[in-house]
């Protein structure tokens, strides 16, 4: 019974919205609001077959490449930073002024400097998702737990094994943070890297469909990329599960104390 | 707690503004020394020239005025039905369990999902672009409503329970301040995602702002001046973080978390 519930409450709302969606759209003939179902069918047409692979999987791999990168450039710089206060008051206004610059507006100058082409779309992502993390890894860096520092350095804990296992373990919150925001900045690269300029991948392809006014391939893209979204949403949180079991037990304890369990 | 610093305020004053010289000399050095070609990325004095050289325009002040309006309009929209929601989701248990898979499912939607279906229907009007910064923005807001509204006291909720007051007053003098720290913190993290959409929409649908702006002079091969409108969106970035940085300041002058920042 209490199983019942809870999938009534997971799942009544959506299935609620969709079953709306249906009423509303399947009577008339609207254009540019086909039914659920439509789209669904055509979900399966245009995409089970064939483009997933063609379109999808490069997009996504470049997603990932950049995000790789971005994750190894920003932790490593991030921690150069973090560490002396005194390179850090040099570089931290340069930085504030870096991270101000909308990602986006480096699709154009990232064309520029790379041409059309695989490399052009890493070196956004990459560029766009450095920031989040490198500024994150510096905070991280900076809130080292002063007693924490001190028992290190009684002990003669040092260099690499400091930095792994205090630092970087001090860090890691912060830098889960960060690749969450990274993640969402580079969904969004990728799409639009492949909106401005290309000839495959998915920004493109729903393009294409929506200026020939394709208008059920578009929907079905449009849910593609909501699938992709979530997709990742849910693979990260499995991994901050898992990266930060250590962090978040004592935390889900002070809450279950303090806060009434609603 | 207490951090680390590198010296007094104009030490570091010192050590900031010689990292900016840095960075501007190396921007200045790379092209002339032939280490990127020029025509990719034209000397530091060239961009800032270009930048002046746009600024004595009125069709730039218009488009910083477009974009500041776009992502101001969204963002308010977004913040308002936000945070209502938010109050009134986070603050019913029953309403929070039944919307849980919805918002966890739409969140992650990302905003340029929506350019094709804003562009049929708006065509490269503003529009277009307002409704992309509302998705965008909104979501950052009523997560953390939501956050908050759970966040009260049980005490003091009980309490003012005792004391008889009712649900609007609880709402009022109880949730809302325990969710205010929240509500900023996603005013702040919004206001940063609505200048980077409205940006994206201008450059991609070609509504009217600086983003367009960019595009345009990227395809005219106007590079000094396309790096100079770069800067001029950084600017704008800086100060709307400044801005944001300043009222969360003011908004929480009370909160113990703002209080212990200023020196006794």
């Amino acid at each position: 019974m209490r199983a019942a519930a809870r999938l009534v409450r997971v799942l009544g709302l959506p299935v609620a919205l969709v079953l709306a969606w249906w009423a509303v759209t399947a009577g008339e003939d609207n254009f540019y609001f086909p039914p659920p179902t439509t789209v669904a069918t055509t979900f399966v047409d245009v995409w089970v077959s064939g483009r997933l692979l063609d379109d999808v999987l490069p997009s996504v791999g470049r997603l990932l490449a950049g995000l790789a990168l971005a994750l190894a450039a920003g932790v490593g710089l991030g921690l150069l930073i973090g560490l002396s206060p005194r390179v850090r008051a040099v570089f931290e206004p340069a930085l504030e002024f870096l991270r101000a610059i909308p990602p986006p507006v480096l699709v154009p100058v990232m064309l520029l400097v790379a041409g059309v082409g695989d490399r052009m779309k890493i070196l956004v992502i990459l560029s766009g998702c450095l920031w989040p993390i490198l500024l994150n890894t510096v905070e991280g860096a900076r809130s080292v737990d002063e007693v924490l520092g001190d028992t290190c350095r009684c002990y003669g804990i040092q260099g690499a094994a400091r930095i792994r296992h205090l630092v970087l373990r001090a860090a890691s919150p912060q830098i889960m943070t960060g690749i969450r925001q990274a993640l969402s900045i580079g969904i969004i690269l990728m799409v639009i890297s492949e909106m401005f300029a290309a000839s495959s991948g998915l920004g493109f392809a729903i393009l294409q469909f929506q200026r020939g006014f394709q208008i059920p391939e578009m929907w079905s893209g449009m849910v593609v990329l909501s699938l992709i979204g979530v997709t990742l949403s849910v693979i990260f949180r499995q991994v901050e599960r898992r990266v930060l079991a250590w962090h978040q037990g004592p935390r889900k304890r002070e809450r279950a104390e303090g806060v009434r369990d609603a | 707690m207490r951090e680390r610093q590198a010296g007094d305020p104009v030490t570091r004053t010192v050590y900031g503004a010689t990292g900016l010289l840095v960075l501007f000399l190396l921007l200045e050095a790379a092209p002339r020394l032939g280490l990127v070609p020029e025509r990719y990325l034209p000397p530091a004095s060239r961009i800032l020239r270009a930048l002046w050289t746009e600024a004595s325009g009125a069709g730039f002040w218009r488009a910083v005025a477009d974009t500041v309006r776009t992502g101001a309009t969204g963002l308010a929209i977004a913040f308002c039905a936000a945070v209502a929601l938010g109050m009134i989701i986070g603050s019913v248990p029953l309403l929070r369990a039944m919307t849980n898979s919805t918002v966890e499912v739409l969140r992650p939607i990302p905003s340029v999902a929506l350019i094709p279906l804003v562009v049929l229907q708006f065509g490269t009007d503003i529009r277009s672009t307002v409704v992309l910064v509302v998705y965008a923005c909104f979501w950052q807001v009523l997560i953390q409503v939501l956050y908050g509204a759970v966040d009260v006291d049980p005490v003091a909720h009980d309490t003012a329970r005792s004391y008889g007051l009712g649900t609007w007053a609880r709402l009022r003098h109880v949730t809302w301040p325990t969710a205010l720290p929240y509500v900023i913190t996603g005013l702040r993290l919004a206001a940063t995602v609505a200048l980077i959409v409205s940006i994206t929409g201008e450059l991609l649908i070609g509504s009217p702002g600086l983003g367009r702006e960019i595009a345009v002079a990227q395809s005219s091969g106007a590079v000094p001046a396309m790096y100079g409108l770069v800067v001029a969106t950084g600017m704008i970035g800086v100060l709307v973080n400044v801005g944001v940085r300043g009222l969360e300041r003011r908004v929480l002058a009370w909160h113990p978390a703002v209080r212990a920042e200023i020196p006794a």
